[in-house]
């Protein structure tokens, strides 16, 4: 049985020798294949008595097992080998850009009226729309302001004609909500709004958005936390607020709300007029036919311009509608 | 309205600084706009006497001159031509300090030594006039600084009022609300009716009592209009922002501020016959006090003689009838106009006067008399003359009526939010001068004053209230109340979704003026004529846009001017049409493209994006919408007759897709091949709701085809032919190559197509199948001249 272990010794050094898996293959027939080398001495047990025969084929079982593990073992080699190269023949430069098309972005103004949507919205008010050219009705007439209101010199008006007219606030928006529904109502009404006004601090096109609330029981201290809670949800600041007494034709109280916005050189706080507000008209509720006995209602408006320009830092209006794309990009 | 915080001092003195008083009554509603000084910050500048006046020996312009500054007489060279021996006037001595850190310090002039600087009133900062000397008063105390003698620590406060709060339009009013603010009782000056010493009246007239409810007129004889008005008042006018007229003049500005009442003084001689309150008659014409003709229109309130307007009542008063300083006798104006007839006229006449302002908001019916004699005792005071007696024309029917408004507790209470003790409410409303007239069961029935036209209604009184007590001591609670959930249609995506699936496909929005160049419209929308602005800002803003692309192209102009060569960019907003006497605002959604598909890159950055790169993009938004939108080849004014597809959703058009047309595109200044698309939002918008279809468990087949078509055969017109053979089974058809070439013959083309099949039950077989693709390939030759490529 020395031939044995010589046939082993062989294989193994074959197997040590390969160098590919093709290689180590053709050793695996030719020692361990039907024909193979060590499955031949199979055939030599036959000339052995009974009593040799068990250890015999113990040994030559044996013998392929060491030779099979060592083409079992060399092929793991190879395969890690072959995977190696493989992967390094693969690597690429990740620092390369990636490719495909590249993102585009809001409008400052659209990203902001978002914002200011999503806090209405999660506080159950609906998003209305309504016409840009509008009649005289609805936005000045059921607005409680007639003809001859001075209000009236106060929004420099786009007319059409002597009754049609482009909007000058999303107010009639809330006029067409009131008259199509039943209260109580919780709106806001985002959009376009035109004054013929055009300089350095105003555009002739500028977006508003409004609110309005109307419940059976709601009043000036409901409009104060609406108010003060947006602004600060807006800001992501706690900042100060306060209201001062103002006038519009439709809200009475009417008040302007000014927030608190850096120090001045005495270090008194320095406010910034930021929004109106106030509790809807009786006469608005008038002409909307609802009982301002049973309901009462407050409304907000705000310019969705100024306050990008105040939450991005803008230092001029007219950049918001001259798109150009350097200034655009900055909001993606 | 501007005022002097030292004026209003002298009617209500609370103990706060200025900036205390501005912010309180800011706090109050009347917003205080701006405030200044009433003079520049100089110092060293006290009250001189100029004792002699020499010539220059080395120039001719210039005086050498004698100054007494209280102490000693020093020698100055100065230049004004007011300059003589005996006036006083401001004196900047050795060492002063003026305006602009400017310091006064020893010189010579040609020679002549001077030591200080006589000064006018804009080298103090008081006014814009540098044409002499500012000449003091002859009773003023030489050596005196001038900041004490003119009082000169004072600020002009610029209050930016509100419409309804024509009340605070005067000293008076505002010192009423600080009055009410500090718990003070603002202390009037008395006024007492002047007795007439003669009994010549004016004939008075007034054919208009519904624009002019009150009119009084006196006249005034004798005086002197060539005496200076007094320092005191002059100043308080200039502090007010008004400038010194004469004395007639500056008296009725002065009534006005003090008392808020507008007057007017006509010189008599010039007033023909009597004074006719009346409507002008149409194409009058009046020259007017600032020199302006005007033609009148009949709706035009004015004060006439006999023969001629002499004025636009409540506005301006003409240039004939004026008082100046000739001026013997005058007949003084104080009425009350109307605020609705007078509204909007002075803006018809591109006119504003203090007097315009006040009468539009609504001045103090009951004032007229009081301002009158008011008016009169002063103008005596400082001119002289013989006061006759007053006449009033009234006519009760059309002045306002007196009214009471009611007030409840509970509704005061539940409008703002707190239940405010009784006795304080009562407070604010009697300091207000809301006096209560009747004390109801559950609240107040107050008298309205005269002074107050804005208070009708309950809701005016919560406000007083309010804003008395301070909106931000009433309290903070949050909105009770409940509403029902709102529908929502799942169908229906939201245009957020819109807007996100173009930004992450690289679009940038824009956000452009729906006003547009009539000009570059009519280039984009020849067809249609835009809805034209009355009163547009300018030519290239005057019509309303049919089609969002006149915005985008110009967009694309603007940014092609600086170095943009890829631009992608989308807009959604209304588009305007005329139709017929309606007109139909439409939600568009609109986007260009111009330049490479994909930003610049290391792999195929460069290719210029095209028809089908837009087509896929669009495609996906239908897709995520859920709409079946086809693309038919289509003819568009503006897009590339080669290029353009009509947008169709179930046979209707809902939009465009298209390359604009090159001719267009030289037009108007543009590069590159531009891409656009136009569709209606509404349109798209609502898709459906997914059903769900059990999942086949049998193979899908495929079989694939090559034919070659003619250059009139269109993909669509395959793939409905083969659709309709194809049986129901067939779950798809893909394009999978199109290829055109000289070897296929002169516009032909050759089109690879693949179809699936599946059946949800069982497998189907061969024979069917090939079947059904035989068939389609027949019905592709037969109907549309199609051949296999072997």
């Amino acid at each position: 049985m020395e031939n044995l272990e010589q046939l082993v010794q062989g294989g193994l050094d074959a197997v040590e020798k390969a160098d590919s898996l093709q290689a180590l293959d053709q050793i695996r027939v030719e020692y361990l294949g039907k024909k193979g080398i060590i499955t031949q001495q199979a055939k030599t047990l036959g000339k052995l008595s009974a009593e040799e025969r068990p250890a015999a084929g113990q040994k030559i079982n044996e013998a392929k097992g060491q030779v099979e593990q060592a083409i079992n073992a060399r092929r793991n080699d190879l395969e890690r080998i072959a995977i190696e190269q493989k992967l390094a023949s693969e690597s690429i430069d990740v620092s390369l850009p990636g490719r495909g098309q590249d993102l585009g972005g809001l409008h400052p103004v659209t990203r902001t009226l978002q914002r200011i949507e999503d806090f209405f919205s999660r506080a159950g008010y609906t998003v209305e729309q309504g016409p840009e050219i509008e009649d005289d009705y609805h936005n000045f007439e059921a607005l409680n302001i007639p003809g001859h209101h001075p209000a009236r010199a106060m929004h420099d008006t786009f007319y059409f004609n002597p009754g049609t007219l482009l909007r000058t606030h999303t107010s009639p928006v809330q006029i067409r909500t009131m008259e199509a529904g039943k209260p109580p109502f919780r709106m806001i009404c985002p959009g376009r709004v035109y004054r013929c006004d055009s300089d350095v601090t105003h555009t002739p096109m500028f977006h508003q958005i409004e609110g309005l609330l109307v419940e059976k029981n709601v009043s000036f201290a409901d409009l104060k936390s609406t108010v003060e809670e947006f602004l600060r949800v807006f800001f992501e600041r706690d900042l100060q607020v306060r209201f001062r007494p103002s006038y519009f034709p439709f809200t009475e109280p009417s008040a302007e709300v000014d927030i608190e916005w850096g120090r001045e050189a005495d270090g008194s706080i320095k406010w910034l007029e930021i929004m109106g507000c106030g509790m809807v008209h009786p006469k608005v509720f008038g002409y909307c036919g609802i009982d301002a006995e049973e309901y009462r209602g407050f409304a907000f408006g705000m310019g969705v311009e100024r306050l990008a320009m105040l939450r991005y830092g803008v230092n001029d209006l007219r950049m918001f509608f001259e798109n150009d794309l350097r200034f655009l990009r900055q909001f993606r | 309205m501007k005022f002097s915080e030292q004026w209003l001092r002298e009617w209500v003195n609370p103990e706060i600084s200025s900036q205390e008083l501005m912010d309180q009554i800011t706090m109050a509603g009347l917003e205080v706009d701006g405030f200044e000084s009433v003079a520049g910050t100089f110092e060293g500048v006290v009250v001189g006497e100029v004792q002699s006046v020499e010539p220059h020996p080395n120039a001719d312009k210039l005086r050498v001159c004698q100054v007494n500054d209280g102490s000693k007489s020093v020698q100055v060279v100065c230049g004004a031509p007011n300059v003589r021996p005996g006036l006083k006037v401001p004196f900047a001595v050795l060492g002063a300090v003026l305006p602009g850190d400017f310091k006064i310090r020893k010189a010579k002039l040609r020679g002549e030594p001077s030591e200080g600087m006589l000064c006018s009133e804009s080298e103090l900062g008081l006014s814009e006039n540098h044409a002499g000397l500012m000449e003091l008063p002859s009773d003023a105390p030489v050596g005196t600084a001038l900041n004490d003698y003119l009082k000169l620590n004072d600020v002009a406060i610029d209050v930016d009022l509100t419409p309804n709060r024509s009340d605070c339009l005067s000293i008076k009013g505002i010192a009423r609300e600080v009055g009410v603010l500090n718990s003070l009782v603002p202390e009037c000056p008395r006024i007492d009716p002047v007795e007439a010493v003669h009994s010549e009246v004016p004939d008075i007239r007034v054919d208009a009592p519904k624009g002019c409810p009150r009119y009084l007129g006196r006249i005034l004889r004798n005086v002197n209009l060539q005496v200076e008005t007094p320092l005191w008042m002059r100043e308080k006018l200039r502090r007010s922002g008004i400038r010194s007229i004469d004395a007639a003049v500056d008296v009725t500005n002065y009534v006005m501020l003090e008392q808020g009442q507008p007057l007017h003084a006509f010189d008599r001689d010039e007033i023909r016959g009597g004074i006719v309150v009346r409507m002008a008659l149409p194409a009058e014409k009046l020259v007017l006090l600032d020199g302006q003709e005007v033609e009148l229109t009949d709706e035009t309130l004015v004060i006439a003689d006999h023969e001629k307007p002499i004025a636009i009542a409540g506005i301006m008063g003409g240039e004939h009838s004026g008082v100046s300083a000739k001026t013997r006798d005058l007949i003084l104006e104080s009425a009350y106009f109307d605020p609705i007839t007078l509204a909007g006229k002075a803006r018809h006449y591109g006119l504003h006067t203090d007097a315009s302002h006040r009468f539009e908001r609504g001045v103090d019916y009951e004032l007229a008399r009081e301002a009158m004699e008011r008016a009169t005792s002063l103008l005596m005071d400082i001119a002289g003359g013989e006061p006759g007696e007053i006449v009033e024309v009234a006519s009760k029917e059309h002045l306002p009526q007196e009214r009471t408004v009611d007030l409840r507790s509970q509704r005061l209470a539940d409008v703002l939010g707190l239940e405010i003790d009784r006795t304080k409410v009562e407070e604010i409303l009697i300091r207000l001068g809301l006096s209560v007239g009747k004390l109801l069961k559950n609240g107040w029935r107050i008298n309205v004053p005269s002074f107050r036209p804005d208070i009708s209604i309950e809701e005016d009184l919560i406000e007083e209230v309010g804003r008395i007590y301070g909106y931000n001591n009433l309290p903070v609670t949050e909105p009770t109340g409940s509403l029902g959930l709102r529908m929502n249609e799942e169908a229906t995506r939201p245009v957020s979704a819109i807007r996100d699936y173009f930004v992450s496909h690289g679009y940038q929005e824009a956000i452009t003026y729906s006003f547009v160049d009539p000009k570059v419209q009519t280039q984009v929308d020849p067809e249609r004529e835009g809805i034209a602005l009355a009163n547009p800002i300018s030519a290239d803003m005057s019509v309303m846009r049919t089609s969002l692309w006149s915005g985008l192209l110009k967009t694309v102009a603007h940014n092609q001017n600086r170095q943009q060569p890829r631009i992608r960019m989308f807009e959604t907003g209304l588009r305007f049409l005329q139709d017929g006497q309606r007109i139909d605002q439409q939600p568009m959604l609109a986007g260009v493209v111009v330049g490479s598909q994909y930003p610049e890159n290391w792999v195929n950055g460069r290719r210029t994006a095209d028809f089908f790169d837009v087509k896929g993009e669009l495609e996906g938004l239908f897709s995520l919408l859920g709409v079946e939108i086809g693309f038919v080849a289509g003819r568009h004014p503006a897009l590339h007759p080669g290029q353009t597809a009509e947008l169709l959703r179930d046979g209707e058009r809902v939009g465009w897709l298209g390359t604009l047309h090159p001719q267009v595109q030289k037009n108007l200044e543009l590069n590159g091949t531009i891409l656009m698309f136009e569709l209606s939002l509404n349109s798209v918008i609502t898709g459906y709701v997914p059903n769900f279809k059990e999942i086949s468990k049998f193979p899908e087949v495929r079989r694939d085809l090559a034919i070659i078509i003619g250059g009139k055969v269109a993909f669509a017109d395959v793939e409905r032919v083969a659709r309709k053979h194809a049986g129901e089974r067939l779950t798809a058809l893909r394009a999978f190559d199109v290829y055109e070439g000289e070897s296929l013959g002169e516009g032909n083309r050759s089109l690879a197509l693949s179809l699936f099949w599946q059946h949800p039950e069982r497998t189907l077989n061969e024979d069917e199948v090939h079947s059904l693709f035989n068939g389609v390939i027949n019905a592709l030759k037969e109907e549309l001249g199609a051949t296999l490529r072997s």
